[in-house]
């Protein structure tokens, strides 16, 4: 019988579904008897579906202008990125 | 080829990198816009300051362009930019806190007590509840109120979508390691956000 510690040490795998079948189904079994695993798998889950595909703000437009010209000054500046001949 | 396919696939990284190696400014630039935005959010997400990840932002493309013959292409060209972006993010902050010790390593351990308090289940779905602004607004709090490591193995395994080999390889810990510290980030920000998000009225039975 696996402990609520236990079960929680499984989550990422759970989660994941990368559990091999026979501890899937002792997970299972714990999560659907325990009110505080099941919470807890459920809200974790949650977690990461919320913050899943988030994308990211574009960058402030200052913030790009100078990111690109210090990047142009460093291209121009002849050290290019291929190997020295 | 279908009608609906565009007719200009963009090209592959491989292809830019290549490009990009034999000196061709253009197909490094497209690299650069192409990660710029998800390379700010980590550096900002590290250093907690917008200054410091700006510069950040500069170095880790003025780096990757410097030692772009270096990259061998064994891992994936964003995966080596993390790991630069990592590196000088965290050096960044070790200068910021002069003197206070900022690594990836382990900090001394929470306690499950830390990450089991708030046991509530949530209002059905915060999506609706909350405008995008918001939402994001408590999602960003939530992350930098965890350790720089647990932020950071969170967001690039949850959000930016990371394979585990590939954060462990950027962040140059073991696979296990990764494992472990997205675990614990995942219970905190679960713990966090059910405070925020948790169903009003079941404080009521708190005390039973």
């Amino acid at each position: 019988m696996l402990s609520c510690r236990d079960v929680l040490g499984w989550l990422n795998e759970y989660l994941e579904e990368t559990a091999d079948l026979e501890t899937r189904r002792h997970l299972e079994a714990h999560v659907n008897a325990c009110p505080n695993c099941w919470v807890i798998f459920d809200t974790t889950k949650k977690t990461i579906q919320v913050y899943k595909g988030m994308e990211p703000l574009a960058l402030p437009e200052d913030v790009e202008l100078r990111l690109m010209a210090v990047l142009r000054r460093r291209m121009e500046s002849g050290g290019s990125a291929a190997p020295p001949a | 080829m279908t009608p609906t396919q565009p007719r200009t696939v963009p090209a592959g990284d491989d292809d830019l990198v290549r490009r990009a190696k034999a000196g061709d400014s253009a197909a490094f630039s497209e690299l650069v816009q192409r990660y710029n935005r998800r390379i700010f959010r980590l550096t900002k997400h590290i250093t907690q300051n917008q200054e410091d990840a700006e510069d950040v932002l500069q170095e880790v493309f003025m780096k990757a362009y410097t030692h772009l013959s270096t990259f061998e292409g064994n891992s994936k060209f964003y995966t080596w930019l993390v790991r630069i972006a990592v590196n000088e993010s965290l050096m960044k902050l070790r200068k910021r806190k002069s003197g206070k010790q900022v690594s990836l390593d382990e900090p001394v351990s929470t306690g499950d007590e830390e990450i089991m308090r708030e046991i509530a289940v949530w209002e059905s779905t915060p999506e609706q509840k909350y405008s995008q602004t918001e939402l994001r607004g408590i999602l960003d709090e939530a992350v930098q109120s965890l350790e720089p490591i647990y932020r950071t193995v969170f967001l690039l395994r949850d959000v930016d979508e990371l394979s585990t080999e590939e954060a462990a390889e950027s962040l140059g810990l073991t696979v296990p390691a990764v494992k472990s510290r997205l675990l614990r980030a995942r219970l905190q920000l679960r713990e966090k956000l059910t405070r925020v998000f948790k169903r009003k009225g079941d404080d009521l039975f708190a005390f039973l």
